[in-house]
């Protein structure tokens, strides 16, 4: 096993355990903007599909990057839009009020 | 320069982590979103200098990125509040379909013998990619309504499955041992396909989200495997986060559910059998339904003590949260004590319901989770229930054969007095019946759960 491949196996080992623990505690709430925001940072394979793509030199390879590279980008853009949309809905929402909170400060007024 | 650039995908790396932790939290979660945007951003910029463009490269590159981008960002701007699991589910999918692609395009440039640090990943790449394409797919239409929801088995199911899987290992050893030949990988690809739908179709659409989030983690693991066949750190490290994440996120999700992982996946094969059964067991033959006119219900509302609203899929689809927000003020004013019941699944994503209930600007304690609430009902007079079925469901209780079985739901049977507002007697999302609509103590209210909860507040008024 040549050096390279060994760093590349460390990494991978040592992102399993930080993509455990960076989610642990996770409200039910979050759960699915979470997906959805984890969703979208998969999109980096379209790192891959450029690079694929951009050596392409006949046409079944242009054909295969061409469509990784849309597929890939759409992935990454509608992916992090679309969670940003989510979120955007908890917005000013989050704090939530504190069961001792004095009597004659009402929590919400419209 | 290629210093430079490891540290440039450090840096991403650093971010996605960083972001993905904001994520977890309320407080920072839209942050956090952006946070990782801004990674993803770097590590392609990053990227460019790797890059060795031939002429047809460059154009398709550039081509691909202007037909991805405006796809990618309008199909997400547009999409409804109430189809957002199907959205994720697509993009999902794609992103799996490029990983499966790139592994695909690097194994066709290489000799027919790779080495096995090329050839091991690709095929991983190939297979998790293809089953996570075609089950997101799946999984769209289900929740899109393009095919039914309800879960598709048949007897042997498991057997076909099994040799499916089975081929598809005999087709990798094969790619390793004999050689990397189109003959070997072009099948590969298209079992990988049929593994992913076949491996969907049983499951019911109210598991959807748990499948998607499966999934999900698939595709980061097909990533990181393009990420080894390339020699991409970016890939391998991000990859990598997002399938373990997506996994424990799996797994809590359907904790939320009260399920085990199994049971959501595989816990229609058991129902194949006494299916028909239960079916016919907790069928209508021969019961009545009782529906109410918005003004009796309205009185009953009127002069209840108690009133505990469920709110559900049906509320989101109407749009009805203000209405609801309306009703539950018309009724305090009177001094009837109001409470939302909030399933942590009620909706069709988990949280479905705060967020929808907050825009309404809901009091936050009046929203109580199910925990909380499920000792109440016994004490409530009236369990409204706007759009909600599968949650309230008693045969999650009482019918073991049922798909729903063991998931905790809101004990709304308890009540002194139900009222169902739903558009029609069609079942809910997991296509079952619900018993708790012929019992004698329901009354039914049909319609667009806003309108009749804008004919309820006029009727507690003139009540």
């Amino acid at each position: 096993m040549n050096s390279d491949l060994f760093n590349e196996f460390t990494f991978f080992i040592l992102a399993i355990f930080v993509g455990i623990e960076v989610i642990s505690k996770v409200p039910t709430i979050l759960h699915t903007p979470l997906m959805s925001g984890t969703n979208a940072i998969h999109g980096i394979i379209l790192v891959g599909a450029i690079l694929i793509a951009a050596s392409a030199n006949d046409p079944l390879h242009v054909a295969l990057g061409l469509v990784a590279v849309v597929l890939a980008t759409i992935n990454v853009v509608g992916g992090f839009v679309v969670t940003d949309r989510m979120l955007e809905m908890f917005r000013g929402r989050q704090a939530p009020p504190k069961p001792d909170q004095k009597p004659g400060s009402t929590p919400k007024q419209t | 320069m290629k210093l430079a650039i490891a540290f440039a995908y450090l840096v991403a790396a650093v971010l996605f982590i960083v972001g993905l932790k904001q994520l977890s939290s309320p407080r920072g979660a839209r942050r956090g979103n952006w946070i990782a945007a801004a990674g993803m951003v770097i590590a392609l910029v990053a990227t460019v200098p790797l890059l060795h463009f031939t002429t047809a490269g460059a154009v398709i590159t550039i081509i691909g990125i202007a037909i991805g981008a405006p796809l990618g960002a309008i199909s997400a701007r547009r999409v409804k509040m109430t189809a957002m699991p199907q959205m994720v589910a697509a993009f999902n999918g794609v992103g799996g379909g490029a990983a499966a692609l790139v592994a695909i395009s690097e194994l066709l440039s290489q000799s027919a013998h790779p080495v096995f640090a090329i050839a091991f990943p690709s095929a991983l790449s190939i297979v998790i990619g293809g089953v996570s394409f075609a089950g997101s797919l799946v999984a769209f239409a289900k929740l899109q309504g393009l095919m039914t929801g309800t879960p598709l088995t048949y007897p042997g199911q498991q057997v076909v499955n099994a040799a499916i899987a089975l081929a598809i290992v005999a087709l990798v050893i094969a790619i390793l041992t004999i050689a990397s030949l189109p003959s070997f990988f072009v099948p590969l690809v298209i079992l990988a396909l049929v593994l992913g739908i076949a491996f969907v179709l049983p499951i019911g659409g109210a598991d959807m989200p748990v499948v998607i989030s499966l999934l999900n983690a698939f595709t980061g693991l097909a990533v990181a495997a393009s990420g080894f066949v390339l020699g991409n750190f970016a890939l391998i490290v991000a990859g990598t986060l997002v399938g373990a994440s997506g996994t424990l996120l799996t797994t809590l999700m359907s904790q939320a559910m009260g399920r085990s992982l199994g049971n959501v996946l595989f816990g229609a094969f058991g129902a194949v059998q006494t299916g028909t059964g239960a079916a016919a067991a907790g069928g209508p033959e021969g019961k009545t339904v009782r529906s109410g006119t918005p003004e009796d219900i309205g009185t009953m509302l009127a002069y209840a003590r108690k009133v505990i609203i469920v709110p559900g899929y049906g509320l989101a689809v109407a749009q009805g949260q203000h209405a609801a927000r309306e009703l539950a003020d018309e009724l305090e004013k009177r001094g009837v004590e109001v409470d939302y019941a909030i399933h942590p699944v009620a909706g069709r994503m988990p949280g479905h319901m705060n967020v929808l209930l907050a825009e309404a600007n809901v009091p936050y304690e009046q929203l109580k989770e199910m925990d909380e609430i499920n000792g109440e009902f016994k004490s409530a007079d009236v369990a409204l229930v706007v759009g909600a079925n599968d949650v309230v469901n008693p045969a999650a209780h009482t019918t073991p054969g049922s798909p729903i079985y063991g998931m905790p739901v809101l004990n709304v049977d308890q009540a002194k007095n139900i009222v169902f507002m739903k558009r029609s007697m069609r079942p809910g999302f997991a296509g079952i019946d619900n018993a708790l609509l012929y019992d004698p103590k329901t009354v039914m209210l049909f319609g667009d759960a806003k309108d009749s909860l804008t004919k309820l507040v006029a009727a507690v008024k003139a009540a």
